[in-house]
């Protein structure tokens, strides 16, 4: 039994799937860029397409710090929960493989945020 | 004529033993199990509960007589620092968060503890902890009860003190320390008194109230000081009743060793995660600082600890887990902290605000292996953004960990430019964690916190509008409803400190009761 318990019990997990309205959760970090101070969570239908992410969303979360308009997206090494990865982004999210609450996070090369100092 | 015959008092001893110990009876019409069913399923082996010390020997006719006395001197004195106008003579309005700090996250702890205490009394089979509990319990909500009302004559003049009781339920940060007690009431009695008794009255509670106390002393609030002072002598109780909690377990059964260990690493990891609040008020919330959130936890963990655990090593117990990380992460969690509530000051119930440059000096000196190198940049970019009328309001919510609930803004061991990330998979689904720490208690009791209630996830999932609210209309303002639902006033409550209602009021305040104008 996972849990100390008087008898048999079983938890209710908050974040099942079927929870988010037909969107599941997809978590994004950018590496040694500190400024935002966590990665970030977002709530996406697995149909759409990962290059909209990156084209639509994101300028929103990250658009704020000066590295972002220098970003050479041929150059962006991705990983998906700590493993390289390499995403597809014409394909959706449900065919690059991701699936509710997985993490990925992506290193902009020669980028190190604020004075160096991965802020 | 009735005869004098002389009144034969009773000895302290003997009086403890009447009106302690005499006041449990064995049942006979059910079973003592049955009557304490919390007594045995976490796997803690009591074999005489009469071997239980009271080191206070405290019985209840003599703690009315105590407390009363300190409740007297406590009322007067935040009497007259209400008639006159203390409020105005604080250091400086920045100052004032660091109390909406301490009255929205920590007071309502003070309550669960109240709770809690009254929750193992009823459970313990030991007549003497039972009353020991007792007193515990009535003194946590005294500590509750004064708290707000000490902290009621700010709510008269400064924004965000206004409904702690619903913010520690829904606003985002207060899940951190929310469900730390929420963790801990729903353990058993013996984890609870670990949990609360030990790790956090005795190991940590030195890293809570000082901080507070003395931080309210060198910034001119008398009134929070006064409470701190009350609570204090409190305090000194508690403390003893966690350590004794603590030796009685280990001497009754060595079997109960490897569990009070377990319970020992949990606790003082969740502590430490909590207390990250407390380094931030510390390091960037005190116009006039203290000492250091890193000087502070060298002094009240690694030396006070250091030798209560050698204290403890003849029981077979060893410290914490991770303390290598921790020692290490000492020069980072405060900046890292108060860099999460600079980003999310839209959301937040205090404001924030860049330190000053001698501020920033302060904390080069204090943090020489690491301000100037990774946090200093940061916050003089946001300052300098700040004044081209750019301020920095980080608007995408953020990834949380399962366990502790903090946003994930804490660094890989020895790496302050990564974020640590860590995951489980538990019944096909993934979870993450900031840290080794909170992914051990994760694995350990799964069944548990898969139940977190994560604040980012509930606003996902259309858990935090007010009723009526329609998420799907066309130009919905879902920080908006948010903010509602947390029943916080926008621009008054939240935002940067620079251009607050807080900041004019006092000035103006101020002018006026120092000033002739």
């Amino acid at each position: 039994m996972g849990v100390a318990a008087i008898k048999e019990y079983v938890g209710e997990n908050k974040d099942r799937l079927e929870n988010f309205h037909g969107n599941q959760l997809l978590y994004v970090g950018w590496e040694d860029h500190l400024m935002f101070c966590a990665p970030f969570a977002f709530p996406f239908p697995p149909a759409m397409r990962f290059g909209d992410v990156i084209e639509k969303v994101l300028p929103g979360a990250f658009g704020y710090h000066p590295d972002w308009a220098k970003i050479d997206w041929s150059k962006v090494e991705w990983f998906k929960s700590g493993q390289p990865w390499a995403p597809n982004f014409a394909k959706s999210l449900a065919e690059n493989g991701l699936r509710h609450k997985d993490v990925v996070r992506f290193r902009t090369p020669g980028l190190t945020g604020i004075k160096g100092s991965c802020s | 004529m009735d005869m004098q015959v002389a009144k034969k008092k009773l000895g302290l001893k003997e009086r403890y033993a009447l009106m302690t110990r005499d006041l449990g009876w064995d049942t006979t019409y059910q079973p003592m199990n049955k009557v304490f069913p919390q007594a045995e399923y976490e796997g803690i082996k009591i074999h005489d509960w009469s071997k239980w010390e009271d080191p206070f020997r405290l019985t209840m006719d003599a703690y009315w007589k105590y407390q009363a006395e300190k409740e007297k001197k406590l009322y007067a004195i935040i009497d007259a620092y209400a008639q006159n106008n203390g409020h105005l003579n604080v250091t400086d309005a920045r100052y004032i968060n660091a109390i909406k700090l301490f009255l929205n996250g920590i007071s309502p702890l003070e309550y669960m503890a109240h709770r809690g205490f009254a929750g193992v009394g009823r459970q313990f089979p030991g007549v003497g902890t039972r009353v020991a509990c007792l007193m515990q319990s009535l003194d946590e909500i005294r500590h509750s009860q004064t708290q707000i009302h000490a902290m009621s004559n700010y709510n008269k003049y400064y924004n965000g003190f206004h409904d702690y009781t619903t913010m520690i339920q829904r606003v985002w940060y207060l899940s951190v320390p929310r469900s730390f007690f929420d963790d801990a009431i729903t353990a058993g009695p013996f984890e609870f008194m670990i949990a609360i008794g030990f790790s956090f009255e005795y190991v940590l509670t030195n890293l809570l109230f000082v901080p507070f106390v003395s931080g309210a002393a060198y910034n001119g609030d008398m009134g929070t000081m006064t409470f701190g002072f009350s609570a204090q002598s409190d305090e000194a109780r508690h403390m003893t009743l966690g350590l004794e909690c603590i030796k009685f377990m280990l001497e009754q059964d060595p079997a109960n060793v490897p569990i009070v260990q377990r319970w020992i690493d949990k606790w003082a990891w969740r502590g430490y995660r909590v207390l990250t609040l407390v380094g931030m008020m510390m390091d960037y919330m005190l116009p006039k600082r203290v000492m250091s959130w890193k000087e502070a936890w060298e002094i009240y963990f690694e030396e006070n600890g250091g030798a209560l655990f050698n204290d403890l090593a003849r029981y077979g117990i060893r410290p914490p887990k991770f303390l290598d990380q921790i020692a290490f992460d000492k020069d980072h969690i405060s900046h890292q902290a108060w860099g999460t509530f600079y980003n999310y000051a839209a959301a937040c119930n205090f404001h924030s605000w860049t330190p000053t440059d001698d501020e920033m000096d302060w904390l080069s000196a204090k943090y020489p292996n690491s301000f100037d190198k990774y946090y200093r940049p940061r916050l003089e970019h946001w300052r300098e953004e700040a004044k081209k009328g750019n301020r920095f309001y980080n608007k995408t919510l953020p990834m949380l960990c399962q366990t502790c609930q903090i946003p994930m803004i804490f660094t890989e061991p020895g790496d302050p430019t990564k974020i640590c990330y860590r995951e489980s998979d538990y019944k096909g689904t993934k979870y993450h964690f900031c840290s080794d720490g909170c992914k051990d208690i994760f694995d350990h009791e799964p069944e548990k916190y898969i139940q977190s209630w994560l604040p980012v996830h509930q606003i996902y999932q259309g858990n935090c509008f007010n009723p009526g609210v329609d998420p799907t209309a066309p130009g919905f303002d879902a920080l908006g409803a948010v903010l509602d639902y947390y029943n916080m006033a926008v621009g008054r409550d939240n935002l940067d400190f620079e251009g607050s209602e807080d900041q004019k009021n006092f000035e103006a305040w101020r002018g006026m009761a120092t000033k002739n104008i």
